[in-house]
């Protein structure tokens, strides 16, 4: 049982963890609350290391190799598995190791998966959820780094996640467990070992609903995972030059939480998205056409988005470094938008 | 080799005699103008699923593909919500949003249809490892054309249903083309039945068009995935008497060869053989052959008297409610 993940017997309450330990945590409470949920994915159990970065590791000890399962690398194989199971009643929890690899896999995901419900009228449901990690800064270069979410965002059947911290990690992973539809949960690899406040066993955060990280009043910043972390550092800049930043974490990237977007800009009247994917036709794209189009009267500036150049993640250091937006760039576009140019 | 008792002959002369006729009266149908759908006739291909689908419960699997029909009729998809789903109607098993590619009826275990060549194996695979957690010995079942054993999707699972031991049933119905590729110009084993060595599983290559040479081998794979003894990969040999779509003109096709097949269809034969060996008289069998006849029609006419689903259906079970 890796440490942190202890929920045998009387737990010492657990004031910090980092999103291993909760992502494990949320496993290890899902499986003990409900004999259905299964896992399974290439090295996840325990002769293989629990996986790459010890998420699963524990669970095939404690609940058996029956319901943990390694599997060969085969990532059409472990997706089709998921989704079979998943049809008669079970909750199987797919490792595709990282976001890339779920390309292997997009036959399963997108025709199946995401429509299976629709086309078989209602009849059957595919309640799997596929974990996934990615994120650039991790000197993994061009296949191993990239954030596809609108990919998934745009597939009708499909729901998306992406928490940005331990706690949120764990609430949504319970909610995504219990979901009746494929979720996609999505990890960021380089801040897995960040710590932050500890989720209460049982904490869920629903889908679909976003949160307001920090209240401000000049300008709405909209982001996701582990760029949310440069925003709010962000923040502290933009204080620096008298610029009050709403800092909205999205968490659920479909169905996405608009009432609380729209809510936050009716207030701030500007809006700048960030995210990690490369900007063209990213998730920005689609928050900034609802927001001009809900709120066009209202706005102060036009919306902005910042997120990666469309190329693919650097091998080299200081490329790596410049790809996804940060910190100052973030602050110095917002209060661009506030103070004018 | 393992014979089918009388009762099992005659039950898959009824399984034949349905399919035969539903293909024919598909075709009719199509070519009437009263019907627009892709087609993908299995005439030919019958005596694969009547005997492999008495050997199988209602609450056995199935994930069979766009060319099924005959598969899902003879697992037990009743003829009414067949119909009225190829029309796009609200009647059908999915409310006429799967359409004839993309059929479902979870009472009779038909779980998914497919349209994407290969992508039964994966499916059936995590349907057989719920049936093998479940432990009540259900079996499993991707049906496929020799195509799809040239597909990523086939090698994966045929390697993880070994190494897991599921109980599944790999069914391929060889009819020599994928899509208009003939089998040799896309295939470089003599035999799919052989690749089942490469992942450490009986691979059986057997005459698809022969009912008893079929049974057999269907028994053995299915009874080796209820006992718990693994995956079987079947390769059943048959011939496709029709285009890749209907309405294609295959002339890819040889046609003596397909003139061939078609003098041998197997489903005439096999009556001809229930009457010589006294297992049922012609009266018998028209008469099965008859009440299908009127069944069918009898379902193309509900179907096509069933509303078409309201507008509100387009944007309807994408996703589902939270418990």
């Amino acid at each position: 049982m890796s440490e942190g993940a202890g929920t045998i017997g009387k737990e010492a309450k657990l004031e910090k963890n980092n999103v291993i330990q909760a992502v494990n945590r949320a496993l290890t409470d899902a499986m003990e609350a409900d004999d259905r949920v299964l896992i399974l994915g290439e090295d996840v159990a325990d002769p293989e290391e629990g996986g790459i970065a010890g998420i699963t590791k524990g669970l095939s000890t404690r609940f058996g190799e029956r319901r943990v399962r390694s599997t060969p690398i085969s990532e059409q194989a472990i997706v089709g598995a998921a989704i079979g199971a998943s049809l008669i009643g079970w909750k199987p929890v797919a490792e595709i190791m990282l976001m890339n690899f779920t390309t292997v896999a997009m036959d399963m995901i997108v025709n199946h998966a995401a429509k299976l419900r629709y086309m078989s009228g209602g009849q059957t449901n595919v309640p799997i959820v596929i974990r996934t990690m990615t994120g650039s800064g991790f000197s993994s270069g061009g296949q191993h780094s990239d954030y596809f979410e609108a990919w998934f965002a745009h597939t009708a059947g499909m729901k998306v996640v992406a928490p940005s911290n331990p706690a949120d990690a764990y609430g949504m992973m319970r909610e995504a467990i219990d979901d009746p539809d494929p979720v996609l949960f999505i990890e960021n690899l380089p801040s897995y070992w960040v710590q932050g406040p500890a989720a209460e066993k049982g904490h869920r955060v629903p889908i679909g609903k976003a949160n307001v990280s920090m209240a401000g009043t000049d300008v709405t910043i909209v982001s996701y995972s582990r760029v949310l972390n440069e925003v709010l550092a962000a923040q502290a800049m933009m204080a620096e030059a008298g610029v009050s930043a709403e800092i909205v974490d999205l968490r659920t990237i479909a169905p996405w939480d608009q009432q609380a977007v729209l809510k936050s800009v009716r207030k701030t009247g500007r809006c700048l998205v960030v995210h990690e994917a490369v900007k063209p036709f990213g998730v920005g794209a689609e928050i900034a056409a609802v927001v001009q189009k809900e709120l066009f009267g209202l706005l102060k500036a036009p919306v902005e988005r910042l997120g990666a150049p469309l190329a693919s993640v650097p091998f080299s250091r200081p490329l790596e470094e410049a790809f996804a937006p940060r910190a100052q760039e973030i602050a110095r576009t917002a209060i661009l938008m506030v103070k004018g140019g | 080799m393992m014979q089918p008792d009388a009762k099992t002959q005659l039950e898959i002369y009824r399984r034949m005699s349905l399919l035969v006729t539903n293909d024919e009266r598909s075709r009719q149908v199509i070519k009437a103008g009263r019907l627009v759908m892709p087609y993908y006739s299995y005439r030919g291909q019958e005596v694969i699923p009547a005997t492999l689908m008495t050997l199988l419960n209602d609450d056995d699997y199935l994930c069979t593909i766009y060319r099924g029909i005959h598969d899902m009729l003879a697992k037990g998809m009743p003829l009414k919500k067949l119909w009225a789903e190829i029309a796009g109607r609200v009647d059908g098993t999915c409310k006429g949003k799967g359409g004839p590619m993309h059929l479902t009826y979870p009472s009779r275990g038909i779980m998914v249809t497919t349209g994407i060549v290969g992508s039964t194996m994966p499916i059936a695979n995590g349907l057989a490892w719920g049936a093998q957690l479940e432990g009540k010995g259900q079996v499993s079942i991707a049906t496929f054309g020799d195509g799809a054993s040239n597909i990523g999707a086939f090698h994966e699972s045929l390697n993880m249903a070994a190494v897991w031991k599921l109980p599944v049933v790999f069914v391929c119905q060889n009819n020599l083309y994928g899509e208009h590729t003939r089998y040799e110009r896309s295939t470089s084993a003599a035999r799919i039945a052989d690749r089942g060595i490469a992942y450490d599983m009986p691979g059986v290559r057997v005459d698809g068009n022969d009912p008893f040479a079929m049974y057999a081998a269907a028994k053995e794979a299915v009874d080796r995935a209820r006992r718990g003894g693994g995956p079987t990969l079947l390769e059943c040999m048959t011939y496709r008497f029709h285009g890749h779509v209907f309405g294609d003109a295959d002339a890819y096709m040889d046609k003596a060869e397909k003139q061939a097949a078609i003098q041998a269809d197997p489903f005439p034969r096999y009556r001809a053989d229930l009457i010589a060996r006294n297992i049922a008289t012609e009266a018998e069998l028209d008469a099965i052959d008859a009440k299908f006849a009127a069944e069918i029609d009898e379902a193309v006419e509900f179907a096509l008297k069933s509303p078409f689903p309201e507008q509100n259906e387009l944007i309807t079970d994408v996703y589902g409610e939270l418990a």
